[in-house]
C-alpha cells in the first residue's frame, strides 16, 4: 500500500519526478508552474540533489542539460513565455541526445497572456517550438494521479530513448488538489539510461550501428568525448555537408516513430459503440468525460478518446476512430490547434467539429454536449 | 625537450578552423601547458563553450568537452559543476558569446562565485560571422555592421566581472604568452569564479579593416597597449591614456564558493531532519 496524499497537480509532478529518481532541478519562477520548483526546493536538498533557481529560463534549461550530462536525472518546469525561451536549448538536447524532462504548465497566450488561467495553445509549440526537424515526446495528463504517473513515465521514456520529454498540462490540473496514491518503491518501473560497456578508447557516443539509441556515457566517468550542437558523426565531432546528417536526423526521428506502440498512451471511454466521439486532453478531457456521460444518460451514443501522449500523435488510433463514428468533436483551450491533427488523420471520413475557448475559463461539459448533439 | 602538445589533442581533429594570423593558437597551447603542469586527471576536466571561433577550442582537446548554444556555456557549466562539484569545469568563450548574448549568465555566474574557470577570448569582433561589432569593439572602429565607425560604448570585461562578484579577475594577452601561462595557472588554482580576459587578434575581420596592416601589427599593439598592473598603477594619468593594465587585477579570498555553500546547506537540513525523525 502506497502513501495517500492530497496534492495539487504541480506537487504531484514533483513527487513523480522524485519517484523516478530526479536529483536535479533547474528552473525560474513562473506562474502557473512555480509550485513544482517550490516543492523540489524543499525536497531535493534533503536527498543530496541539486536545486537551482537560475537567472533566466534559458540558463535553467542549460543547467538541466549540464546536470543530465553529468549523470543526473534532471527536470525543469515552466509555462508559456518560459517555454518559448527554453526552445533553443531543448533542440540542443534533442540533437545531442541528452535525456531530461520539461514540464509546461500551460496558460493563455501569446505573450504574457493570462498567467493565472488555463490554456492549451502551446500544444503545437511542444511539437514545433525549436527550430529544425526533431523528435518530440509530449505527454498530456489530466488528473493529479496521472500527473504523478506520467511524470514517472516521462523520465523513463527520456532515459530509454535519450531524448528530452515534455509534459504539458494546464493551469487547472496543475493547481487542482486531488487525492492521490504514491505507490511504494518498485511498484512503477524506473528506467535508467544504458551506459557503454566498451573500453573508453572504443566509445562512439553516436554510433548507430547497434541500434537507434546508442549507450550514453556520463561526463567524468572516464569516457572523454565531445558533445556539440553541430550535426555530428558517430564520434560526436562535427560533420559538414555529409549524407550522415540526413541519416542521423532520420535516426533521431525513428527513435520515437518506431517506438510509438510503447510511447503512445490514451484512454478510450465508452467508445466501443459510439456514434460521436470527443477527442480531448487535459482539463478539456475531464469536461468531455462528463459530457459523454451526460450524453449517454440522454440516450446519445457518445464516447471519449483522451490522449495521454499527444506527440507523437496517435495517428492510427484517430484514423481508426474516424472510420467508426459520424463525427469527432475537438474541444480545446485555443483557437484551434490539435483539431488540425485530428482532421489530418480523419482524412474526411467523418465530421470534425471544434470547440475553442481562450477567455481563461475551461470548456464546460454543457458546451461539449451541445456540440455532440449537433454532430449526432 | 619541446612540450608535447599532441598528448592533449584529439587525433585527427586538426587543422583547427582558425584563420592565419589568429592568435587563438597561442592561447590554446598555453592552456595545454598549464593543465599538464598541474598534473590534473583529464577525466576530471570538462571544457564547455558556446558559439564562435573560441568556442571551437574544446573540440580539439582530449577532455570531457561540451560545445553548446550561443552565450549559454555558463548555464551548462553550472549544471555540470553543481552535479559534480569535485570536478574541474572550464568555460572558453568569446567577447560576444560571454558579454553580449551571454551577458546575463556571465554576471550571475560571477555573483554566485561558483568554482568555474572562465577564459574570455576577446578579439573585439564577431569573427565567425564575418566582422560585426561586439560589446568590446573600440569606439570608432569599423565593422561590417558599423560601416561608419562604431558608436557603441564598450565593456571593460574585468571590471564587469569584478563588479558582478567574481573572486579572481585578470587580463592577459596572446602577445605576452609566458605571462599567460602564469595567469591561467592562477585561474585553475583559484577556488571560485575566476575570469581571465585574454586579448586576442582577429586580423581577418577586425585588423585589416582597422589600419592593422598585418597580424604582427596587432601583436605589436598588444605589446604597446597592455602594461603590467603593478607598473600601470604607478603611472601618472597622462601616461595611461589608451593603455590598459594586465596581470592579476583583482583577487578576493575567503568568499564562500557556491557549490560548497549549497551542499553544506543540504547536509545541514538533512541532519536536522534525521535528528527529528
Amino acid at each position: 500500500m502506497g502513501q495517500i496524499k492530497l496534492l495539487q497537480g504541480n506537487e504531484a509532478c514533483a513527487e513523480g519526478a522524485l519517484y523516478a529518481g530526479c536529483n536535479f532541478f533547474g528552473g525560474y519562477p513562473i506562474t502557473p508552474s512555480t509550485e513544482v520548483a517550490e516543492y523540489l526546493a524543499r525536497r531535493l536538498p534533503l536527498i543530496g540533489g541539486v536545486f537551482l533557481q537560475m537567472e533566466d529560463e534559458i540558463a535553467a534549461m542549460a543547467a538541466v542539460i549540464g546536470g543530465a550530462l553529468a549523470g543526473c536525472k534532471a527536470l525543469t518546469a515552466t509555462s508559456g513565455p518560459g517555454f518559448s525561451l527554453k526552445q533553443e536549448n531543448m533542440g540542443f538536447a534533442m540533437l545531442t541526445e541528452i535525456p531530461c524532462v520539461i514540464v509546461n504548465v500551460m496558460r493563455g497566450g501569446p505573450s504574457t497572456g493570462v498567467p493565472t488561467g488555463p490554456g492549451q495553445s502551446d500544444i503545437m509549440q511542444c511539437k514545433w517550438g525549436t527550430h529544425g526537424d526533431h523528435p518530440v515526446i509530449c505527454l498530456t495528463p489530466a488528473y493529479v494521479q496521472e500527473i504523478f504517473s506520467e511524470t514517472v513515465r516521462a523520465f523513463n521514456l527520456s532515459e530509454k530513448y535519450r531524448t528530452p520529454v515534455i509534459i504539458a498540462f494546464d493551469e487547472i490540473v496543475g493547481h487542482m488538489r486531488e487525492r492521490i496514491e504514491i505507490p511504494d518503491k518498485g511498484v512503477l518501473p524506473v528506467v535508467n539510461r544504458t551506459k557503454p560497456t566498451c573500453k573508453p578508447s572504443e566509445y562512439l557516443p553516436y554510433d548507430d550501428s547497434k541500434g537507434d539509441v546508442p549507450p550514453m556515457a556520463n561526463f567524468f566517468e572516464g569516457y572523454r568525448y565531445h558533445v556539440t550542437g553541430l550535426n555530428h558523426g558517430p564520434d560526436g565531432f562535427p560533420v559538414n555537408a555529409s549524407p550522415r546528417i540526413h541519416t542521423d536526423e532520420l535516426r533521431l526521428m525513428r527513435k520515437v516513430e518506431a517506438n510509438k506502440a510503447e510511447i503512445i498512451k490514451y484512454e478510450e471511454y465508452l467508445l466501443a459503440d459510439a456514434e460521436v466521439a470527443v477527442f480531448a486532453y487535459g482539463v478539456s478531457g475531464r469536461s468531455a468525460k462528463t459530457a459523454v456521460e451526460e450524453a449517454r444518460a440522454q440516450g446519445i451514443k457518445a464516447g471519449l478518446f483522451r490522449p495521454l501522449t499527444i506527440w507523437p500523435f496517435p495517428e492510427e488510433q484517430v484514423a481508426d476512430l474516424s472510420k467508426r463514428v459520424k463525427g469527432i468533436v475537438v474541444p480545446e483551450l485555443s483557437l484551434g490547434q490539435i483539431i488540425f491533427e485530428v482532421d489530418r488523420c480523419a482524412k474526411g471520413r467523418c465530421r470534425i467539429e471544434g470547440i475553442y475557448r481562450v477567455d481563461g475559463d475551461p470548456i464546460t461539459p454543457a458546451q461539449i454536449l451541445a456540440k455532440v448533439k449537433e454532430v449526432k | 625537450m619541446a612540450f608535447n602538445y599532441d598528448q592533449y589533442i584529439r587525433g585527427g581533429k586538426l587543422p583547427h578552423i582558425w584563420c592565419p594570423g589568429c592568435t587563438y593558437g597561442i592561447v590554446f597551447k598555453s592552456i595545454l601547458r598549464v593543465i599538464d603542469s598541474m598534473k590534473l586527471n583529464r577525466d576530471d576536466i570538462a571544457m564547455v563553450s558556446g558559439i564562435g571561433c573560441a568556442s571551437r577550442l574544446p573540440g580539439y582537446v582530449d577532455f570531457n568537452t561540451l560545445h553548446t548554444t550561443h552565450g549559454r556555456a555558463l548555464g551548462f557549466a553550472t549544471g555540470l559543476k553543481m552535479a559534480k562539484p569535485d570536478k574541474h569545469v572550464m568555460v572558453v568563450s568569446g567577447d560576444g558569446d560571454a558579454t553580449a548574448i551571454g551577458g546575463n549568465h556571465f554576471i550571475h555566474a560571477c555573483r554566485r562565485n561558483i568554482d568555474i574557470k572562465v577564459l574570455v577570448f576577446n578579439n573585439f569582433i564577431y569573427g565567425m560571422t564575418g566582422g560585426q561589432y561586439s560589446p568590446t569593439t573600440p569606439s570608432g572602429h569599423l565593422a561590417t555592421t558599423m560601416p561608419y565607425g562604431n558608436v557603441d560604448p564598450s565593456f571593460n570585461i574585468p571590471e564587469l566581472a569584478k563588479g558582478s562578484g567574481a573572486t579572481w579577475v585578470g587580463r592577459g594577452t596572446a602577445y605576452h604568452a609566458a605571462g599567460l601561462d602564469r595567469l591561467i595557472t592562477e585561474v585553475m588554482q583559484h577556488k571560485g569564479l575566476s575570469v581571465l580576459e585574454i586579448i586576442n587578434a582577429c586580423p581577418t575581420t577586425h585588423g585589416r579593416r582597422n589600419k592593422f596592416k598585418s597580424p604582427t601589427d596587432m601583436l605589436v599593439w598588444m605589446k604597446d597597449t597592455f602594461i603590467p598592473a603593478v607598473a600601470f598603477d604607478k603611472l601618472p594619468p597622462e601616461k595611461t591614456a589608451g593603455k590598459f593594465p594586465m596581470g592579476v587585477l583583482y583577487k578576493k579570498e575567503g568568499v564562500p564558493e557556491y557549490c560548497e555553500t549549497y551542499y553544506a546547506m543540504a547536509e545541514r537540513v538533512r541532519k536536522q531532519k534525521e535528528g527529528r525523525a
